[in-house]
């Protein structure tokens, strides 16, 4: 911990400060430099945000799934990997979110409808509501280390979940018509300078990523340390009361 | 593992399952309420779904078109229902920790379990199909058969499998039952893709081809497989405190 007061540290703080940067240079790029798209207008835009989003998304999943294996599978079960998988994961649902929202805001505007039953949306859904489980799962009470234990199973077995959803969603939709509007990826011809606003994008958005989950770490890891000292207080008290009978 | 203790093991499900299934047999809780409960499901379906208005000959097959996907959501909300039962036994007086004490091994206990659930859900699924049958016009051709009798059975190991494996995560915490049905019912979506389109390739809805169940059963077999071998390895971690 950097101090009695906050969870930030120097790093911390020149990250956030490089976070801020990127925000400000991909509101520059996307909604002033980059031009308008032929056939989507104004609302390419949207593009910025939303494949960042989703694209940290999964990164913050990988993160927890690597780090759910490392707190199982290495012999100190450190808890700090556990931590890590967890604030990986809060920060992860909320990209996701981001990614659905905007998706549905994109989809309205280009194909006519807010949801498309195509399969990587609805792979994208069921990974949001797994993630939203797994979060639940850690905050079902019990030791720490029945929190991390439990919670580090599910993450190994999202990643066998995930595949299978995304397999059999992909086959179902194979027996219905193919979606008859154009596909954002299919026909966007990417501009240079689109590209690299989505550069900037993937840049700023991984910078927000790391700066929120470093936080969110220690954050987890203060409760967790409260937590701890209040039932070392509860105990001492109880003793404190037992002599006193005694 | 040494192939003496594979029999050890699978001896010691076959008596989790058989205690499982006497418990439930004493009780009557799976026949006097969750049947009576799936069946409920099944007529509820029918008040909501049975007619299309103004397509002139589709008016009233709207139900037996639909009729195989609502046999699996029926099956899947009494699954939540079973498994919350199934837990329940366990998590009363520390059973659980009680046969884990006494030497049980959780691949044991999960196999126990799962077969336990697989003998009530079949049961279950087969009055589901009856009532089916019966309630919405549907009919069984008898090319379909085997089809229809190798999805029951994939289906079943699979949807039982996974049940376990999620009840045992919440054993015995509070707020189990809001959260099973959040971990579960996502997980068993290939389920019921899989398992919906095989059935209606083996019955015929709509003029769908047999041959066209075969690769969803697939889907559910690979699921079973999967998930079986996933609460073996996982279930010890899961319920060891």
């Amino acid at each position: 911990m950097a101090s009695d007061t906050g969870t930030g540290t120097r790093a911390t703080r020149l990250l956030g400060a490089a976070a801020l940067v990127g925000v400000a240079w991909l509101l520059a790029f996307g909604l002033g430099f980059s031009p308008r798209d032929r056939d989507q207008a104004e609302s390419v835009r949207l593009l910025y945000v939303h494949v960042p989003s989703a694209w940290l998304a999964y990164l913050a999943f990988i993160v927890t799934a690597v780090a759910s294996a490392l707190y199982l599978f290495r012999r100190q079960h450190s808890l700090g990997w556990d931590r890590l998988a967890g604030a990986s994961a809060e920060v992860g649902v909320l990209f996701m979110a981001i990614t659905l929202v905007t998706g549905a805001l994109w989809g309205r505007l280009t194909w006519g409808v807010f949801w498309e039953w195509d399969a990587r949306l609805t792979t994208t859904a069921f990974l949001f509501v797994t993630y939203v489980g797994y979060l639940a799962v850690r905050r079902l009470g019990g030791t720490h280390e029945q929190r991390a234990r439990r919670s580090a199973v599910l993450a190994l077995l999202a990643v066998l979940e995930i595949p299978l959803v995304h397999w059999s969603v992909r086959l179902w939709r194979s027996l219905h018509q193919e979606a008859t509007v154009a596909r954002p990826d299919g026909d966007v011809k990417m501009d240079g300078l689109m590209l690299f606003t989505l550069f900037v994008g993937i840049v700023a958005f991984t910078l927000i990523y790391a700066w929120l989950v470093i936080h969110r770490q220690r954050t987890l890891a203060a409760e967790d340390a409260l937590d701890d000292r209040g039932l070392d207080a509860a105990i001492a008290s109880r003793r404190a009361d037992a002599e006193a009978v005694g | 593992m040494r192939s003496g203790d594979a029999v050890t093991t699978a001896r010691t499900a076959l008596l989790v399952a058989g205690k499982d299934l006497r418990i439930e047999w004493a009780s009557r809780v799976a026949v006097n309420q969750v049947l009576p409960f799936s069946i409920i499901v099944m007529v509820m379906f029918a008040f909501a779904l049975d007619r299309l208005p103004g397509v002139p000959g589709l008016e009233d097959t709207i139900l037996e078109t639909v009729a195989p996907g609502l046999v699996w959501l029926a099956t899947l909300f009494s699954l939540l229902i079973l498994v919350q039962r199934s837990f329940g036994v366990e998590a009363d007086d520390g059973a659980l920790d009680a046969l884990r004490v006494a030497g049980v091994e959780p691949a044991a206990l999960f196999w126990g379990k799962t077969l336990a659930l697989v003998a009530q859900l079949a049961v279950l699924e087969l009055l589901l199909l009856l009532t089916a049958l019966v309630l919405y016009g549907t009919s069984v051709r008898p090319s379909g058969v085997l089809l229809l009798v190798v999805t029951w059975i994939a289906a079943t190991f699979g949807l039982a499998a996974v049940g376990t494996l999620y009840g045992g995560l919440a054993v015995g915490t509070r707020g189990r039952e809001t959260l099973l049905p959040l971990l579960v019912l996502p997980v068993v979506a290939p389920v019921l893709i899989g398992a919906t389109r095989a059935v209606e390739a083996a019955l015929g809805t709509g003029g769908t081809e047999l041959a066209d169940g075969w690769p969803w059963l697939g889907v559910v077999g690979v699921f079973a497989v999967a998930f079986g071998a996933g609460g073996t390895l996982a279930f010890g971690p899961l319920i060891d405190e």
